[in-house]
């Protein structure tokens, strides 16, 4: 084996050439012959004092790079990957060779370890919040043994032969009951799966986190607000998130920013003082960008706006990539939303605002206003398609509106909604047993 | 066939269906609904067939069978356990724990029956 200090050569000539400097040229700078670099660069000589601070200045290194090689982390990291590993037989008792002789392999194998126990950990998070989120266990339990007192009582109702009368109207009432039970359960239960709660907090996947932060703000960032540098806003909100979350928040804060520049607050809520939350007015007089406005609606505190709205943000595929639901129009916590939704048709007729009334299933009638636009991301595509995202804002049905037509009927998403003989439904409901 | 049942079962229209059907056979039943004094209950009642829900106020079935299989009036009753969850590993702590059967919800009433009849000493 060797010992980590007889490497130092190695690791000169490792950094030489990714470097892309010859050899020649490197000893000429260093003030020695090739051949000497030579010997130095194949572990035959010895190397320190001067000639190592010259040759580490050439090179542009920390000096204890070249000779202390891989740091103690990375030397222990190796050995837990080797160890995780026990009959891959990875040679232990050369590990300081291997990362001494390719720091950036080491670094690599190192690297994707740790990402491997992230991932492993993410997974454990989600598999244990399947099986144990107690509201979610509760409510099946619940549900479960309603079904079967249900189920019971109806089987001895079903039986042929007489029942006392007083056992026949106490099972009938209990079915009654139960029932009831079962459909305020089942409620609950859709509830929870909505995204119109507080119960995101316990997040998973990046886009939860962002969507946690975003609600827990009121999707408002007074920083920003008052041209406060976006780094200050991500140091408050982006507290405890992970780093691809927080990657996501940075890209929020900054278009957030962007919009709060190109809008300042105090020149758009006289606007929306005036004009409400109808994007086209706001759109025509502020000549700003209906997408824009929506952003900017979305953004205002209720002291500006009384009348919150929500915003869905989707983009080509229709994966919805930012969420503000309202509570008569709540958002899918998980995966797509009702493909009936303007959101989507948007897509389907880019640069045209869709507006018009909806309401969703399951909301006793109360109808929300929506405009949609698809736009184009990244500006002008030369000799190529642009792709494009699309927005959705929600509002309070407009009061003054005479002859308003007859609102769309849509869903949150398949699996809670009960709309029948639907043609974009693309997977059973809970709700129905036929689907 | 005139033996005696304890149901121990926080649901109480689950309690009253399974009384009915067993009561209808000639048991004798009674009847508890929480999980906290049930193991008194049950050697109080001295029960030859015991029905035993897992999610009880209190205390879980799980928690309440292990401590009569540690009893030696009550090591070798017959129990019979009932819960929402159906999988693998919930078997495995219903029998770890000393249930003579399991069965999930929703369980039919001649499930019940049949269960009962089966674990009730000859």
């Amino acid at each position: 084996m060797l010992a980590r200090d007889t490497l130092t050569g190695s690791r000169i000539r490792e950094r030489r050439v990714a470097q892309g400097i010859k050899q020649a040229d490197l000893a000429r700078e260093a003030g020695i012959s090739a051949s000497y670099l030579n010997l130095i660069e194949h572990n035959r000589r010895r190397i320190g004092g001067k000639l190592l601070l010259d040759i580490a200045e050439v090179l542009s290194v920390e000096p204890a790079l070249l000779t202390e090689g891989a740091g103690a982390a990375l030397i222990a990291s190796l050995r837990e990957t080797a160890s995780d590993i026990p009959q891959a037989n990875a040679e232990l008792d050369r590990v300081d060779e291997f990362a001494g002789r390719f720091p950036g392999w080491a670094q690599l194998l190192s690297d994707c370890r740790q990402r491997i126990t992230a991932l492993e950990r993410n997974v454990e998070t989600l598999t244990d919040r399947m099986t144990h989120d107690p509201h979610l266990a509760t409510s099946l339990h619940e549900m479960l043994s309603t079904v079967t007192a249900i189920r019971s009582a109806a089987s001895i109702l079903a039986e042929p032969g007489e029942i006392d009368p007083d056992w026949q109207a106490r099972f009938h009432r209990n079915i009654y009951e139960d029932s009831a039970r079962l459909a305020e359960t089942s409620r609950g239960l859709v509830t929870y799966l909505e995204a119109d709660d507080e119960t995101a907090t316990e997040t998973g996947a990046p886009q939860e986190e962002l969507d946690a932060v975003l609600e827990a703000a009121g999707h408002h960032v007074p920083e920003l607000e008052r041209g406060a540098p976006e780094q200050q806003a991500l140091e408050r909100l982006g507290k405890g998130l992970s780093a691809a979350a927080r990657g996501l928040l940075q890209a929020w804060l900054h278009r957030y920013a962007v919009d709060a520049m190109a809008l300042p607050i105090e020149h758009f809520a006289p606007l929306t003082e005036r004009f409400g939350s109808d994007v086209a007015v706001l759109a025509r007089s502020s000549g700003a960008e209906p997408t824009r406005i929506m952003r900017r609606l979305a953004a205002m505190p209720t002291d500006i706006l009384p009348d919150p709205v929500g915003l869905a943000i989707c983009d080509a595929s229709g994966v919805l990539s930012y969420r503000k639901p309202l509570p008569d129009f709540p958002m899918p916590r998980f995966g797509a939303a009702c493909p009936l939704w303007p959101l989507y048709r948007a897509l389907n007729r880019p640069m045209v605002m869709l507006s018009l009334p909806l309401v969703q299933q399951g909301r006793a009638g109360v109808g929300v206003w929506a405009e949609a636009l698809a736009t184009p991301i990244g500006g002008i595509a030369v000799n190529s398609d642009p792709i494009f995202e699309a927005h959705m804002l929600v509002r309070p049905m407009p009061l003054d509106q005479d002859n308003l037509p007859i609102p769309e009927d849509v869903g949150l998403n398949c699996r809670v909604c009960s709309k029948p003989d639907c043609h974009g439904r693309r997977e059973p409901s809970i709700l129905t047993s036929s689907g | 066939m005139a033996g005696h049942v304890l149901v121990i079962e926080d649901e109480p229209n689950i309690i009253e269906a399974i009384s009915f059907i067993l009561s209808r056979e000639g048991w004798h039943v009674a009847t508890h609904s929480n999980g906290e004094d049930a193991a008194e209950i049950v050697r109080s009642r001295a029960p030859d067939v015991l029905i035993l829900d897992v999610m009880l106020p209190g205390r879980s079935g799980y928690d309440i069978l292990r401590e009569l299989r540690g009893d030696a009036a009550t090591e070798n009753l017959p129990v019979l356990m009932l819960t929402a969850r159906g999988q693998s590993k919930d078997r495995e702590m219903a029998e770890r724990a000393g249930a003579s059967r399991f069965m999930t919800k929703p369980f039919s009433n001649a499930e019940v029956l049949e269960a009962v009849r089966a674990l009730a000493p000859a």
